[in-house]
């Protein structure tokens, strides 16, 4: 039988585990968004953190070293933008795309230079799963939710903090602020680009951890333009979840599952060609932002750099 | 008419920040090791040393020239095509499905039937992300991209599949009737007619962008949506119009690819041509002429960048990084006026 309970379990655990890197870099980039900047080089900083992770983990044979170097790089990288978007108030989509471009030259530059003459891949010693005492035992639940590796955890854990954080603290309301009305903080005494250093950071470090969840959590490899439009997946996790981290979090769990499903379909040898169920996670990131994207309602001051005393 | 002054001081600055950018290349290629004098001379032997190279560049010039200009009509119109890499697959593709199910023709009806239909499967490829755009709401930005991957996906279902050639080894097409390639215009080397091509789309974008009511239209919608709106364009049917002329143009860089230098469709037809289009446009600065000249310099890049690896052992994707810092250099040289005000202050107190 194709649908029975355990593989209807591993499936549900695979799409948790899928969605984890889409999720953490969304969540970075609805910081960002939040507060005013559209960062679109999260496919160029998953890449370069996914590198770092991997040349950390490598170089130290402990993974955690590898998050170390991936979470300082992407921050440095973060901030790094911020001076193009805030600093040099530089059109955001048109420097983002080209900061993008740059970003994944690195990452492949980097990795050429350190590892091309291997004539083979490394694999390199990564978080594996670490099953949670009695909660993995639960019949099924167990399964799907408590057998993923630490960094899985970490994410699902990280919804309902962001949340907190943007909709109960000081800091959080002056993000939003900052993205849908600056003068309003402004006047207030706090920096508006200030914070959008802050959240580009956020957006920086969040997206650099998701690259290093696909080279430490997921295949322990690093392989050129392995996250595969990931980023943009992420950024439309945002847009889908109306700029919202639990609603962030079920759009990365829906791309998630998509990407599960493929798998899954091509391991169950369904009888179509493994390119046409490729698709499945773009076709349905087109799909669900149609179904969304009308009642979108973006933060009003995404794209505008803030100039004191202007409209 | 500008005088050539006012031309020179508002390219110079440009051309300063692209001459940073390749000595801080430079830099970066001292500090992995590698001579820079070494490097150097590999690069530029790579990429003007003699007519096969001169030949090379200008045939990486020519699908970045055609993309870059669609990119800049959509972009004109600030309407974000991103997906001039799935536009140059689906325009080679469908190119190529077509001749070889004619087979052998006249070469004068082959070769323009060829870029025609290719014209037309990548405007109408794009023209997809304008009406999700306009019906439902969808960012452009993040259709295009998600399309490249599913027009990625189709053509490697083809070649594997439908398409793939009885007597290929690897998951290609059928070589095309020779009746259908585009003729080598540089004896000795593999340049083909595309370039030709390229460099008069570049006059009729001109034309089309300046000239005409079409042109006007689509630069209204750009610089101030809410106006042209008020002065009665249909803005959505505009976003169609200008992303289909924009992956129309991709689409004639795929079938140069497939009629002009493979003969036949490939995997791996485009090596990210659609995403470097992009930084063409933008160092162009969305301008036709500017496109022509970052167009043969980006494919100097990319040809001279290959052989640095040759020759130097230095990674190639090197160009990559410095194609993305040359944009961004140049987003930062329009700083240039503020700064010369700024020093001429300085250097008047000094005074």
């Amino acid at each position: 039988m194709w649908l029975d309970e355990a593989l209807i379990a591993t499936f549900l655990a695979a799409a948790i585990r899928m969605a984890t890197p889409l999720f953490l870099s969304a969540l970075g980039e609805l910081f960002a968004e939040r507060s005013g900047v559209l960062n679109l080089a999260v496919e160029g900083l998953m890449l370069l953190g996914a590198f770092m992770a991997y040349w950390g983990a490598d170089q130290t044979r402990n993974a955690w070293v590898g998050l170390g170097a991936a979470a300082v790089v992407g921050i440095l990288m973060g901030l790094a933008l911020g001076v193009l978007y805030v600093t040099l108030r530089l059109d955001q989509i048109v420097a983002g795309l080209a900061a993008n471009i740059a970003l994944i030259g690195i990452s492949a530059f980097l990795f050429r230079l350190i590892y091309g003459r291997l004539p083979f891949a490394l694999k390199v010693k990564g978080f594996t799963s670490a099953p949670i005492p009695y909660l993995s035992d639960i019949p099924f639940l167990g399964d799907v939710l408590f057998k993923q590796n630490l960094l899985v955890y970490g994410a699902l854990l990280l919804a309902p903090i962001a949340a907190f954080v943007l909709y109960k603290t000081e800091f959080g309301l002056r993000v939003r602020a900052a993205g849908e009305n600056p003068e309003a903080p402004d006047n207030m005494g706090v920096s508006v680009p200030g914070l959008r250093f802050v959240c580009l950071a956020i957006g920086g470090l969040m997206a650099s951890l998701g690259g290093a969840f696909l080279t430490l959590g997921h295949i322990h490899l690093f392989v050129e333009e392995m996250t595969a439009g990931r980023g943009w997946i992420a950024i439309a996790c945002v847009v889908f979840g109306r700029w919202d981290p639990k609603r962030a979090l079920a759009g990365a769990l829906l791309f998630g599952a998509m990407d599960a499903l493929q798998l899954r379909f091509q391991a169950a040898g369904v009888a179509l060609p493994f390119q046409i169920l490729s698709m499945l996670p773009y076709v349905a990131t087109i799909l669900a932002l149609m179904s969304v994207s009308r009642s979108a309602q973006l933060p009003a001051a995404l794209c505008i750099p803030y100039v004191r005393g202007e409209r | 008419m500008r005088s050539l002054r006012e031309v020179a001081s508002g390219i110079l600055p440009q051309l300063a920040a692209i001459g940073i950018v390749m000595i801080l290349g430079g830099l970066l290629v001292t500090a992995i090791g590698v001579s820079p004098i070494k490097a150097g001379i590999a690069f530029l032997d790579g990429a003007f040393g003699g007519l096969n190279s001169i030949g090379e560049t200008l045939l990486k010039s020519a699908p970045l020239l055609l993309a870059a200009l669609g990119v800049a009509i959509a972009f004109r119109a600030q309407v974000w095509n991103i997906g001039a890499e799935g536009q140059i697959l689906v325009g080679a593709t469908a190119a190529t499905a077509v001749v070889l199910w004619l087979g052998p023709m006249s070469h004068w009806f082959l070769v323009p039937l060829g870029l025609v239909v290719g014209f037309l499967a990548g405007g109408l490829w794009a023209a997809i992300a304008g009406l999700i755009k306009e019906k439902f709401g969808v960012n452009e930005i993040i259709s295009t991209l998600m399309m490249n991957y599913i027009a990625f996906f189709g053509n490697s279902y083809l070649l594997h599949g439908p398409m793939k050639g009885p007597k290929q080894f690897y998951p290609e097409s059928d070589f095309i009737p020779e009746a259908a390639q585009l003729p080598t215009i540089l004896p000795g080397s593999r340049l083909h007619a595309g370039i030709l091509i390229g460099l008069a789309a570049a006059v009729l974008v001109y034309y089309l962008m300046f000239r005409t009511v079409l042109g006007y239209r689509i630069r209204a919608v750009g610089d101030n949506p809410e106006a042209a709106r008020l002065g009665g364009i249909p803005i959505g049917r505009w976003v169609v119009i200008s992303l289909f002329l924009s992956g129309a143009l991709a689409g004639l860089g795929g079938v140069g690819e497939s009629a002009g230098v493979h003969y036949r469709l490939i995997e791996k037809l485009s090596p990210g041509y659609g995403y470097t289009a992009i930084m063409v446009a933008l160092m162009g600065r969305l301008h036709p002429g500017g496109i022509v000249a970052a167009a043969i310099f980006v494919g100097a890049l990319l040809v001279g960048a290959d052989n640095m690896q040759r020759a130097a052992g230095v990674p190639s994707v090197l160009a990559d990084i410095l194609v993305g810092f040359s944009v961004l250099s140049i987003l930062i040289s329009t700083y240039y006026p503020i700064l010369r005000a700024y020093l001429r202050r300085r250097f008047a107190r000094v005074a």
